[in-house]
């Protein structure tokens, strides 16, 4: 039965750890700012859309 | 429809204007050179997110030169290390989506730009570069062409980087890992099955539990210690005295509990309970980023300004450094940030961040011109009479109000309520012990504990954060910010309200116009109206928002007189629009209103009218109010308005004019020296004084957005006729928080009769504990949301 202080001490670890997460995610100032985020993961791709648009648009051009 | 509005910026196109790029149309060259600007960086899909999303790029020629000096550089930047260099610009302008791509794809129109990162709700954009390839005036300069300029003043040059408080939320997120883990740690002990192994580990989880609560109980709720330790040596019995006792009392008692195997102690109350209360706190701090209520004059004062040398050059100086005998050079649309002597002719001022009046007043050679006007038109030059901290404006700042803080003004109703509440438990611990002392010594001791455990006024000390933490949200929603919690608490003990009258009661957008004289055809209406499109002057504007729609005319010759008015051509018609010395009359009656004259074909004609015209429901507002409140308007102005004033509103409103901003703040506080609590509602910096004075002062402002003065509140201009509505909802949330507090006393009362008969288990403690607080909780947001729904 004495395998029950090792999964309790695990769990213990595996808490401690998340808490610490917690506590690094706070000090790098990610909960500073909970809008722009939300909205900038939305975005990326469409510069290269673009500009593919214009390359495509040069290459028919020089056929 | 057939009104085009701009691809850029979205303002409706005048046809005649209208310019076609790329079979977009657009309002401006400024819009359409922005759109150049984008399309030919493949920034194009700016426009797809939103649509209109930009600005008009505004004329900064000469604005920024003050960024070629090194040391203000210096002190804009928030961080500096050989080439790398990083700013954050403050930029009124961020809206939307659009912006913040844009702007985070800054490195793609400037070479130098490593990173730029916005934050949407600060409104800032945090910008990395090189300061070999680029400079920070380059940077401002790009911005500004791209229609962001950013709002550079004098407050971001003190400031420098700012330290975020993010201690409670440690102190959270430690707390509920305690909470939580001793929860589950305490199960097995709560069924209490006398099985073999259960007995065998007790031991084992009690002591994980006891190392489990040290982190909260010594971290985590610190703060009540220092608290409670304060307010004894001040001799005040707040609410954080019983909170601490009850947690200190838990803590001793569980131990001495678990190391002679009494029981398993409290320890999953004490951290619940120290979970819980900081979660109260932190909903309390309902903040809004974009806003601030600490402005004074340095937030709409510029950093530096032109200077100009015996010699005639040119030079950026730092606005601290001015000296009297200065000379200065003041462009269209800065600000004077010193009083000074005009040399130039003729300068048109724009006195509305003082006054709150929105129409330029106008000013000749040798007048005496105040610190914080805006310069209309052309640019002007001024001798410099006193330093900035000796000006007129400024010198209101060093009165001793503004070094107060609100916390110090007033004691929270929770204190109040802890004041009565603390002694008497104290007093029922101590009868209760002795009385105990007689019948069995160890019974005693444990029936004092648990009195001071089950007491601990958890719920009491959750009712008041989340009650007003839920109504500062309900009137953000409402657009009307408040500073804190505790403005709630005042609002409702206010009796006497104290209204500025330009710019709060009247509005600084509609004027009622009246044209007086001859009565005007329908073409020569519409020659006006189209004269007078193309003038940019405010007054100009609301002319031509108060004439009828008409045809449009083909304009032959304008001219715009800065000062003066316009003289144009049209249909062959000379029509002549302006003051009265441009027409060459003389002004019959020297009233004080605002005229503007008006001939056609040389013959005069008659002139219009502006009278100030009253926020919509004024009449209604202070009808309403008067039945409750003391009413009083309190104006800098003339007493052009009284008998107007006098026939709209109530008879007991007291009307006083000409008042100065010291006068204001000392007429505010002379009524709480006679013991009102008074509420100043005003607009303009010469209210400053007296909003600061007062118990409450709430700023009125028409884009919460721009600036307004220091005060406790914003509320947005539209919300004006509902003043009541609010001041009505904050006292029924006190009511709620009195509800909710005798609500918590029952629970407490309960909680005691276990406790005096010496039955408080563990299990009783752990089931009341939160029990009450989530009832107290989920009753309070019931009420405060029903209250909101209540009109006036």
């Amino acid at each position: 039965m004495s395998v029950i202080y090792i999964l309790i001490t695990v769990s213990i670890v595996v808490a401690v750890v998340f808490l610490i997460a917690f506590i690094k995610a706070i000090k790098s100032g990610q909960y500073d700012d909970d809008y722009t985020p939300s909205v900038r993961m939305l975005f990326d791709d469409e510069l290269k859309k673009s500009s593919s648009k214009i390359i495509e648009v040069e290459k028919q051009k020089s056929i | 429809m057939d009104t085009k509005k701009c691809f850029h910026c979205g303002i409706e196109i005048i046809k005649k204007e209208e310019i076609v790029y790329e079979e977009k149309s657009f309002c401006c060259n400024g819009c359409k050179t922005v759109y150049e600007i984008f399309s030919q960086n493949d920034l194009s899909c700016y426009y797809d997110f939103e649509n209109a999303p930009g600005a008009t790029p505004q004329d900064i020629n000469g604005k920024y030169d003050f960024l070629d000096d090194e040391k203000i550089i210096a002190k804009l930047l928030e961080f500096q290390e050989e080439s790398t260099n990083i700013v954050s610009l403050f930029i009124p302008h961020i809206h939307c989506s659009s912006c913040i791509w844009i702007l985070e794809n800054l490195q793609k129109l400037q070479e130098g730009i490593s990173t730029s990162q916005v934050n949407f709700s600060e409104k800032k954009v945090r910008i990395t570069f090189d300061s070999t390839k680029t400079s920070l005036k380059a940077i401002v300069y790009l911005l500004s062409s791209i229609g962001y300029e950013p709002y550079i003043s004098l407050e971001n040059f003190e400031t420098g980087k700012k330290n975020v408080d993010r201690s409670l939320i440690y102190k959270l997120g430690v707390a509920f890992f305690c909470f939580g883990n001793i929860m589950l740690l305490s199960f097995p002990e709560y069924f209490e099955v006398e099985e073999y192994w259960i007995n065998q580990y007790r031991g084992f989880f009690r002591w994980l539990i006891f190392a489990l609560s040290l982190p909260s109980f010594i971290y985590s709720a610190s703060d009540y210690y220092i608290s409670a330790y304060k307010s004894i040596k001040s001799r005040m019995l707040n609410i954080d005295i019983p909170i601490a006792l009850g947690i200190i009392v838990m803590f001793v008692r569980s131990t001495i509990d678990i190391i002679f195997d009494y029981g398993q102690g409290y320890f999953d109350s004490l951290t619940g309970l120290v979970f819980f209360m900081l979660l109260g706190k932190l909903f309390q701090q309902k903040t809004y980023n974009f806003l601030s209520f600490e402005r004074d004059y340095k937030s709409y004062f510029p950093i530096a300004i032109t200077k100009l040398n015996a010699n005639g050059t040119e030079i950026p100086v730092q606005v601290y450094d001015i000296e009297k005998g200065d000379r200065l050079l003041i462009r269209n649309q800065e600000l004077i940030p010193v009083d000074g002597i005009l040399i130039s002719e003729k300068a048109l001022i724009d006195y509305s961040f003082v006054t709150g009046e929105a129409i330029p007043i106008e000013k000749k050679s040798g007048d005496k011109v105040y610190a914080g006007g805006k310069i209309n038109g052309k640019v002007i030059e001024l001798e410099v009479l006193f330093s900035v901290s000796q000006s007129y404006l400024t010198q209101l700042w060093s009165n001793a109000v503004f070094q107060k803080k609100i916390e110090q003004k007033h004691k929270s109703i929770t204190d109040k309520v802890s004041r009565y509440f603390t002694p008497i438990l104290l007093l029922l611990a101590f009868v209760v012990f002795s009385f105990w002392l007689f019948i069995d010594v160890s019974m005693a001791f444990n029936v004092l504990t648990a009195i001071l455990i089950v007491a601990c006024p958890c719920a009491l000390a959750l009712t008041a954060p989340f009650t007003l933490g839920n109504v500062l949200r309900i009137m953000g929603k409402q657009k009307m910010y408040l500073k804190n919690a505790m403005v709630i608490e005042q609002l409702a003990k206010i009796d006497t309200l104290v209204f500025d009258k330009t710019g709060t009661i009247t509005s600084n957008k509609k004027s009622a116009i009246e044209f007086i004289g001859k009565e005007l055809s329908s073409e020569e209406l519409s020659l006006i109206k189209n004269v007078i499109r193309g003038s940019n002057h405010p007054l100009s504007r609301k002319i031509y928002d108060f004439l009828p729609n008409s045809t449009k005319i083909e304009i032959q010759e304008f001219e715009e007189i800065t000062g003066k008015g316009i003289i144009a051509k049209a249909n062959d018609i000379k029509v002549v629009i302006g003051s009265a010395s441009l027409l060459s009359i003389s002004d019959e009656n020297q009233s004080n209103q605002t005229k503007v004259y008006i001939a056609i074909k040389d013959s005069y004609k008659g002139y219009f009218v502006f009278d100030n015209q009253y926020r919509n429901g004024v009449v209604e507002l202070f009808e309403q109010l008067s039945k409750k409140y003391e009413l009083k308007i309190l104006s800098g102005d003339n007493e052009g308005e009284k008998e107007n004033l006098q026939s709209l509103l109530p008879k007991e409103t007291q009307l006083i004019f000409n008042q100065k901003p010291e006068q204001k703040l000392e007429f505010i506080k002379q009524l709480e020296e006679q013991g009102k609590n008074v509420m100043m509602i005003g607009d303009g910096l010469n209210d400053a004084g007296a909003l600061a004075q007062s118990n409450v002062g709430i700023s009125i402002s028409e884009n919460v957005n721009v600036f307004s003065p220091a005060c406790d509140g914003i509320m947005d201009a539209s919300q004006f006729s509902r003043l009541g509505y609010y001041l009505n909802y904050s006292k029924n949330a006190m009511r709620t928080i009195y509800m909710s507090f005798g609500l918590s006393l029952l629970y407490n009362l309960v909680g005691l009769s276990f406790a005096i008969t010496g039955n408080l288990s563990p299990l009783v403690a752990a089931i009341i504990m939160p029990l009450s607080s989530i009832t107290v909780v989920g009753f309070v947001t019931l009420m405060s949301n029903y209250y909101a729904r209540k009109k006036y």
